[in-house]
């Protein structure tokens, strides 16, 4: 007997774990076919080989031995993630591991306290890998701005995997994590996971606590599930989401059970497809692709209807002015005098103020900051702030409106595939491009899902993106669940980077 | 005092009329912070009563202190304002050390509070006072400076404490009237226990807007704000140094510049702080961790019903029952201590007597041992009982405050150390009798002096009998006999 289970356990190595989704592992540790210490292991392994990626900012590779030790000697399977060893993007404070939102300025900061969102998923019994890589203070849609450099798309080397969450998207691609968690202030959730052929999720603004994530923008920023399939999404919302009174703008209600409730039924569901993201010098490619998805829908018994969003071409300067105004005044903090970095030059309050933050962050966060406080400054405040803010007001009519007629919208997740490293860098206009169907979601507060569902030219991923009203999640994961089965999206990596 | 207004800077050619508008900050009485749960107790080590909110770590979140919002709505209502029930926080960027978040959470476009008014008792008469609006925000921590020669010592004990921010309209017109009005919100905020206006701990500060013009002018000169006064007394001089130096300067043809001044206490005079060119540009924005404070007219509802009685109906109050003359009414309802100490002995002693006696004697002991009347020696329940042996006659006033002061030192009630030390009254009309006697045989000369019709020294005789009985001779007796002996 003891043989057989000898013998089956490496059957299942040999099918290989990366290949299979978080809910199949679970399966597995619940039968008792893996434990917790060969999943952690299996996963370390992993991430050893995965330098060239660049996906991790830090390990606790003890720390995971550990913990998945003493999940094997009483092994509990009342959570929803029983000893999964998983990792998060590095903005999520996590209590006496080192958390540096990508950043200089806290290359050395260790919290002592950890952020609800992690708390949630240790509560569900899962354990820490590591802290991934991140655009500085999540700013960025290639992963490029992070202070440890930039991170690898594992479908190619040279190619971007998006960001702000591109450590998340790569290590849940090259398998180094089950699943992971990101944080979506304008698509930084959604985009990555377009670029990396993987399931993104940004919830309702409120389903998730901010308490404990190192803030961009407050009014946009929202964390969300990073998954392989949608089902692993709808298990990773669960266990992260939930009411917190430490955050004045977490929303009070029940949890839902999005895993026990997912089905793929979507018969006589309404999908809206808005005119407005028909973009110019929109890839044929990503055309095909909508299109495809919406033949899908179509014989999957869903009814299509032509919605219009009349103020999506706003979305995207608003947002460069709100999220960049908040930005300003959330990194007031980063300071020298509490915690982080400080500047050893200057020789009054004001000089070590101004050398450690010019030492400290990099270009694309002062450029925001620059941006946001010009936005605020009196005599630009109407002009640009408050004007902006009115447009958010209309950009979430829209969609209010259209919600009265449809239940969710279908839209491609990103206006190109994963682009090259550097190709960008200099141009952050047409960086700041690439979240024009994403921002709008976020300015509206609305939950939206995006999944993989074809390739381009070069074979890279593409994303389809769902968006609903407030509070829908369910609606978006069963429509994102019966498209995926239709889809059927394989994806195999030739591991070139280990 | 004086029965009409006259505060004017006078000069060789003109008169002054001086504009004062404040801005009070008070501290709410809060056991925490206005979001965070730290206490906010006075006097503790540097640094012991900071959360991680307070200290502004990455990833922390502002929760609004409900107990906080009730208190500005408390007092709002003591103002007789208008309350807001949709109000907005927003932040006020700036960059100091003692300002963890870089920002501080104030309330600007849309305060908790609106308009109100304030009413002064001055000698010329009452004066109404507008308030502006009244708004919440969260206090800074301290730099210390002058702790070592190289260093800055930050303390973040302050830091997020709420303050409640009221402004008042450009309605004062003296150092008096500001003394007034001062004066005047603190026994408000105190009746209410919204703010203990405790001036040495900073519960209580103030920014001074001062603006001078010549009598019977329409507009408004050009303004200077002082900051962060923070005594009744240096408001005041403040002020006089501040208008003096505006009209000196507008008389030699010069112009006032808007500025923030600060006030030099020990120079007496003020000092441009910044220009308005310098002035700081906050960046107000609402702040996004905070969802618009939504209340419902049933809170406000709710806590107007429990609202206490306020010093203006009490003074009223106080007049019309009790028969007081207005200052004694002022006196009395100063302090919620004082006038529930002044009714409590009035239940079962004489008015009269009584006011008198609080005023006066009591008054003088707190004074001179910088007492509060709650720690007062003496209790309302003793006062009362002594105030009652002196109505019926039992002990003289002249022994009675002996009895005081033996109850200052002892806190005893009256009747035991009026037994304990033989004070009782001389009411023996035989032992009184001889007494007399013996007093108006020293004195024949003077008994012929008074029959011939000095009736004056009548006087005389009675103020040696009571000398002669230690003072304890029952007076009404000795008037009855001495008459009666005169006569013989």
């Amino acid at each position: 007997m003891r043989t057989f289970l000898l013998f089956q356990r490496l059957l299942i190595k040999m099918n290989d774990l990366n290949d299979i989704s978080l809910s199949e592992i679970i399966k597995l540790i619940k039968s008792k076919k893996i434990s917790s210490l060969e999943l952690a292991n299996h996963f370390i392994n992993n991430i050893k080989k995965a330098k060239k990626l660049n996906s991790f900012i830090t390990t606790c590779f003890d720390q995971t031995i550990k913990d998945s030790k003493s999940f094997d000697k009483k092994q509990n399977f009342d959570g929803l993630l029983p000893g999964i060893p998983i990792a998060v993007k590095d903005l999520f404070c996590t209590k006496n591991i080192k958390t540096t939102a990508g950043s200089k300025i806290l290359e050395n900061f260790v919290p002592t306290y950890e952020s609800t969102v992690t708390n949630n998923l240790w509560k569900e019994g899962a354990i820490l890998l590591g802290k991934l890589n991140c655009d500085e203070f999540a700013m960025g849609s290639s992963n490029e701005t992070s202070f440890f450099g930039n991170v690898v798309n594992p479908l190619e080397n040279n190619f971007v995997p998006g960001g702000s969450s591109g450590g998340s998207a790569t290590a849940l691609a090259a398998s180094l994590t089950p699943a992971t968690i990101g944080t979506d202030t304008g698509g930084s959730i959604r985009q990555p996971a377009s670029f990396t052929g993987t399931v993104g999720l940004k919830p309702t603004y409120g389903l998730c606590s901010r308490w404990g994530i190192v803030a961009f923008a407050s009014s946009l920023d929202q964390a969300g599930p990073m998954t392989k399939n949608v089902e692993d999404c709808a298990l990773m919302l669960e266990a992260m989401s939930g009411y917190d009174k430490k955050d004045s703008t977490s929303i009070n209600r029940k949890k839902e059970n999005y895993f026990k409730n997912l089905k793929k039924s979507i018969k006589g569901i309404k999908i809206g497809i808005p005119k407005e993201y028909r973009v110019d010098n929109m890839p044929k490619e990503i055309e095909q692709l909508w299109k495809n998805g919406i033949d899908i829908l179509k014989k999957s018994g869903a009814k299509i209807i032509d919605i219009s969003l009349p103020h999506t071409k706003y979305a995207l300067p608003t947002y460069y002015i709100v999220a960049p105004a908040e930005a300003s005044s959330n990194l007031a903090r980063y300071d020298g005098i509490k915690y982080g970095y400080r500047s050893k030059k200057g020789n009054n309050l004001i000089e070590m103020y101004e050398h450690t933050r010019a030492e400290g962050f990099g270009d694309e966060v002062k450029r925001r900051v620059l941006i946001g406080t010009y936005v605020l400054s009196s005599g630009y405040y109407d002009a640009y702030y408050l004007k902006a803010q009115k447009v958010r007001k209309l950009i979430k009519g829209d969609f209010d409106n259209s919600f009265k007629k449809v239940d969710a919208i279908l839209t491609p997740s990103t206006p190109s595939s994963a682009f090259k490293i550097g190709e960008k860098t200099n141009d952050p206009i047409s960086m700041y491009l690439n979240d024009i169907f994403t921002v709008p979601v976020n300015l509206a507060g609305l939950p939206a899902i995006s999944i993989p569902a074809g390739k381009d030219h070069k074979g890279h991923p593409l994303g389809l993106q769902l968006i609903s009203k407030a509070l829908e999640e369910q609606k978006i994961l069963n429509i994102a669940f019966a498209m995926e089965k239709e889809i059927d999206f394989k994806q195999s990596l030739n591991r070139w980077w280990e | 005092m004086k029965d009409k207004f006259d505060y004017f800077i006078k000069t060789e050619n003109n008169k002054w009329e001086v504009i004062i508008g404040l801005e009070v900050h008070a501290q709410v009485t809060s056991k925490s912070k206005l979001f965070s749960s730290s206490s906010t107790k006075f006097g503790g080590k540097p640094n012991t009563q900071v959360s991680l909110v307070d200290s502004a770590f990455p990833g922390m979140l502002p929760v609004i202190n409900k107990f906080c919002i009730e208190q500005a709505v408390k007092t709002g209502l003591g103002l007789n304002a208008k309350i807001n029930l949709r109000s907005i926080f927003d932040r006020k960027n700036y960059f100091y050390a003692d300002l963890p978040a870089g920002y501080q959470i104030s309330q600007y476009k849309n305060p908790i509070v609106g308009e109100g008014s304030v009413t002064l008792d001055m000698p010329y008469g009452t004066k109404k006072v507008g308030i502006e609006r009244l708004h919440l925000e969260q206090d800074a921590g301290k730099s210390i400076h002058d702790l070592s020669p190289d260093n800055t010592f930050v303390d973040l004990n302050r830091s997020g404490v709420a303050l409640m921010e009221i402004v008042s309209k450009p309605d004062l017109r003296s150092p008096d009237e500001v003394n007034s009005y001062v004066k005047k919100l603190r026994t408000i905020m105190r009746y209410l226990g919204t703010c203990d206006g405790n001036m040495q701990e900073g519960s209580l500060r103030a920014d001074v807007n001062v603006s001078v013009r010549k009598e019977g002018e329409k507009k408004f000169g050009t303004r200077c704000e002082i900051k962060n006064v923070n005594s009744i007394k240096f408001m005041e001089m403040a002020i006089e140094s501040e208008a003096k130096r505006q009209v000196e300067l507008i008389e030699s043809g010069k112009k006032i510049v808007q500025e923030t001044r600060l006030f030099d206490t020990k120079k007496n005079e003020t000092r441009s702080m910044r220009s308005k060119e310098e002035a700081h540009d906050y960046r107000y924005f609402p702040d996004p961790d905070l969802l618009p404070l939504e209340i419902k007219q049933s809170f406000v509802d709710n806590l107007k019903n429990k609202l206490p009685e306020l010093p203006d109906k009490k003074k009223e109050r106080f007049i019309n029952k009790f028969k007081l003359t207005p200052y004694e009414a002022n006196v009395l309802i100063s302090e919620n201590n004082i006038s529930e100490y002044f009714e409590e002995v009035i239940k079962s002693a004489d008015i009269k007597l009584a006011k008198n006696w609080i005023i006066v004697e009591l008054f003088a002991v707190l004074n001179d041992k910088n007492l509060d009347i709650k720690d007062s020696p003496v209790s309302s329940k003793n006062l009362a009982n002594l105030v009652n042996l002196i109505s019926s006659g039992e002990i003289s006033g002249k022994i009675a405050k002996k009895v005081f002061e033996l109850m200052v030192q002892s806190g005893d009630e009256p009747s035991k150390i009026i037994k304990d030390k033989g004070l009782q009254q001389q009411s023996d009309p035989k032992e009184l009798e001889k007494i007399v006697k013996n007093v108006l045989e020293k004195n024949l000369d003077k008994i012929t002096q008074y029959k011939a019709g000095k009736e004056k020294l009548y006087g005389f005789f009675v103020g040696e009998v009571m000398k002669a009985s230690s003072g304890k001779a029952n007076p009404k007796l000795v008037n009855d006999i001495l008459k009666k002996e005169l006569k013989k």
